[in-house]
């Protein structure tokens, strides 16, 4: 029989998202990555917009309640005006990549000493799965209902490279969910990014490549399957930039 | 005496003595002297600031910062403020404190160099989505400015609501004497994330009671609206004739008045400071027989003059008409606004309402 793990303390109740959905797995990570790093009674984590709207409630932790695609601002002014507590800013890619490329992209470029969760789904999961920039060439979105036309829309965004190769920061890396294996080392790249954070190196951010079987109109399982063949190709995995702890 | 000050540094200042802990701006005409001078006096009074990439950005700044309980502070002017809009109502709907110092620049679009009021609306009607009021007060001189920042931050924390310094170009550039209040250091508020969830899910927007909260926004704006008018008045008792001004013309006003009041004119003047909530006890003391109301803005149409006829009519002044002196932009000058209130006076000038 395979052995049950406790959920971490501060998990109040199963958050309510779909059946198959990556989010899920990707805020028990973060949660038990604060709750390993001795954190539950000093952390903030700031919700964003869109399907991790459903975190309210649901947390036992102080939960910001970001405007769309703003937290990489609204996080800067948290964790300057508190440097010991330890500040997460969980967002999907259309709120991390798309409305909020701005705020995201000079948060690490100022080298904000916080860390970013972007759930890589490929398109708005809350909205009804409209393309956003991560969207692949071809997907079918329903703002892309032939199929995403890179030519009009550009190719797939990757926002970790862009963020570890041009700025001064501490730990990028991007992980998958579709064996054990994966999803434990994306738990090891949080809790490295988190590190950095309490270490003052500098600013972090893990990318989760996550299912959306509702709006892909795939199974679960299927789903999982598009990861490994489709997107991991082009997203590869792994750490991109690690300076390493003081 | 003070010291010879120039309006924005003034603010500035203010904003250290008040116990600001942070601020977060981008620069623009003629608000920027306000964040020259806090990139350097934060730092040495032991508080933060920081040049964010645009005025959204700063706002969403503004709003991290007040959730952890900070005295927080930006400062911009016209479209800048424009930009920030979804943050303030984002604040409004957490009911967080800021100050927001609005140094008013003429125009629609990017607007234009000179002074002006052309964001009376936008300031006293919230400026974002939604149904909110941010608190709104103006100065008419530097002392005045220093002292309604010292205020705006006790007002901001007293009811969680955004307080905007609407002031102007001319004033923000202006120098004249000051005396500062003395330096406050504030703590945190308790209110706020603490990383302890001492609150629980605080503020929850998606689960909310959305009735229970809207007849307690409903609560909170009565409560501001009774105690919190301000203006100032002279001669208003006998008038035939009430002008309307404020900031920068209502200074210029207040001294056409007292000429005319030296001659024998029975004309008064109410310079609301705080502009919402609009002072609409100021109507209280106004001579029952008067013959006109008239508003004089650096507006192109009547702004505030809206708000002039709707509480004329709340007070029981519902027909006196009510004018319009459209001086835009800069600073008005006597002259102009005498030829046009004789004119009014002649019955050459239609009403507005
Ligand atoms: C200013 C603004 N514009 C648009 C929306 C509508 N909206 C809500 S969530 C969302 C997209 C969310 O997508 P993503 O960040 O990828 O999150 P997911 O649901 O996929 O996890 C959009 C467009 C909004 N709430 N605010
Ligand atoms: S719509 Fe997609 S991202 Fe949102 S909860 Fe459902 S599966 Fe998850
Ligand atoms: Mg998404």
């Amino acid at each position: 029989m395979a052995k049950g793990k406790k959920a971490p303390e501060k998990i109040l109740r199963q958050v309510p998202f779909c059946p198959g959905c990556g989010h899920g797995i990707i805020v028990r990570l973060v949660m038990e990555c604060i709750e390993e790093l001795g954190y539950n009674d000093n952390v903030l984590i700031g919700k964003p917009v869109g399907c991790a709207s459903l975190l309210d409630n649901n947390l036992a932790v102080d939960t910001f309640t970001g405007a769309h695609g703003r937290n990489g601002a609204s996080m800067t002014t948290i964790k300057r005006l508190k440097p010991d507590m330890l500040v997460v800013s969980y967002q999907g890619d259309g709120d991390c990549y798309n409305i909020g490329f701005s705020e995201t992209m000079n948060a690490a470029y100022r080298n904000e000493k916080f860390t970013v969760i972007a759930v890589n789904n490929g398109n708005f999961g809350m909205t009804g799965g409209q393309m956003a920039w991560t969207s692949m060439p071809g997907q079918k979105t329903s703002t892309s209902v032939n199929g995403r036309n890179v030519e009009l829309s550009g190719m797939p965004i990757r926002v970790p490279e862009m963020i570890a190769h041009s700025f001064d920061t501490a730990y990028v890396a991007r992980g998958a969910l579709f064996t054990p294996a994966e999803i434990n080392k994306t738990k090891s790249y949080i809790k490295k990014a988190m590190q950095a954070q309490i270490d003052g190196v500098g600013h972090s951010l893990v990318e989760v490549l996550s299912p959306c079987p509702t709006n892909w109109g795939l199974t679960p399982l299927a789903s999982m399957e598009r990861i490994v063949n489709e997107l991991v190709p082009y997203f590869p995995l792994g750490e991109i930039k690690n300076k390493g702890g003081k | 005496m003070g010291d010879m000050v120039k309006g924005n540094i003034a603010m500035g200042e203010a904003a250290i003595r008040a116990g600001m802990h942070i601020y977060c701006g981008y620069p623009i005409t003629p608000s920027s002297e306000v964040m020259e001078y806090l990139s350097w006096r934060a730092q040495e009074a032991g508080r933060q600031f920081i040049q964010a990439a645009n005025e959204g950005e700063a706002m969403y700044m503004v709003y991290g910062a007040a959730s952890v309980g900070s005295r927080v502070l930006t400062a911009s002017s016209g479209l800048g403020i424009s930009l920030k809009q979804e943050g303030v109502t984002y604040m409004a709907a957490a009911d967080y404190p800021a100050v927001m110092i609005n140094v008013c620049r003429y125009g629609d679009g990017l607007g234009s160099l000179e002074s002006g009021q052309t964001d009376y609306k936008r300031e006293t009607r919230g400026g974002g989505n939604g149904d909110y009021r941010n608190i709104v007060l103006s100065p008419s001189t530097v002392q005045e400015a220093v002292d309604l920042v010292y205020l705006a931050f006790d007002l901001s924390e007293k009811y969680r609501n955004i307080v905007v310094i609407l002031t102007e170009g001319a004033l923000g550039q202006m120098m004249e004497d000051c005396e500062y209040p003395p330096v406050k250091e504030v703590p945190f508020y308790d209110w706020a994330f603490d990383g302890k969830y001492t609150h629980g899910p605080y503020p929850s927007q998606m689960a909310v009671d959305l009735h229970a909260k809207g007849m307690k926004n409903n609560e909170k704006r009565a409560l501001i609206t009774e105690n919190e008018q301000r203006w100032e008045a002279v001669g208003v008792e006998d008038a035939e004739y009430v002008l309307f001004a404020y900031g920068i013309p209502g200074r210029v006003v207040l001294g056409i008045v007292d000429e005319l009041r030296k001659k024998g004119e029975k004309v008064g003047i109410i310079r609301p400071i705080s502009l919402w909530p609009f002072p609409q006890k100021a109507f209280d003391s106004i001579n029952k027989n008067v013959k006109g109301f008239i508003s004089i803005e650096t507006a192109d149409s009547g702004q505030m003059l809206e708000d002039v006829a709707l509480y004329a009519k709340k007070k029981g002044f519902g027909n006196v008409p009510c004018y319009f002196i459209s001086s835009p932009p800069g600073v008005p000058k006597s002259k102009y606004v005498l030829e046009n209130f004789e004119a009014i006076k002649a019955g050459k000038v239609k009403e507005v309402f």
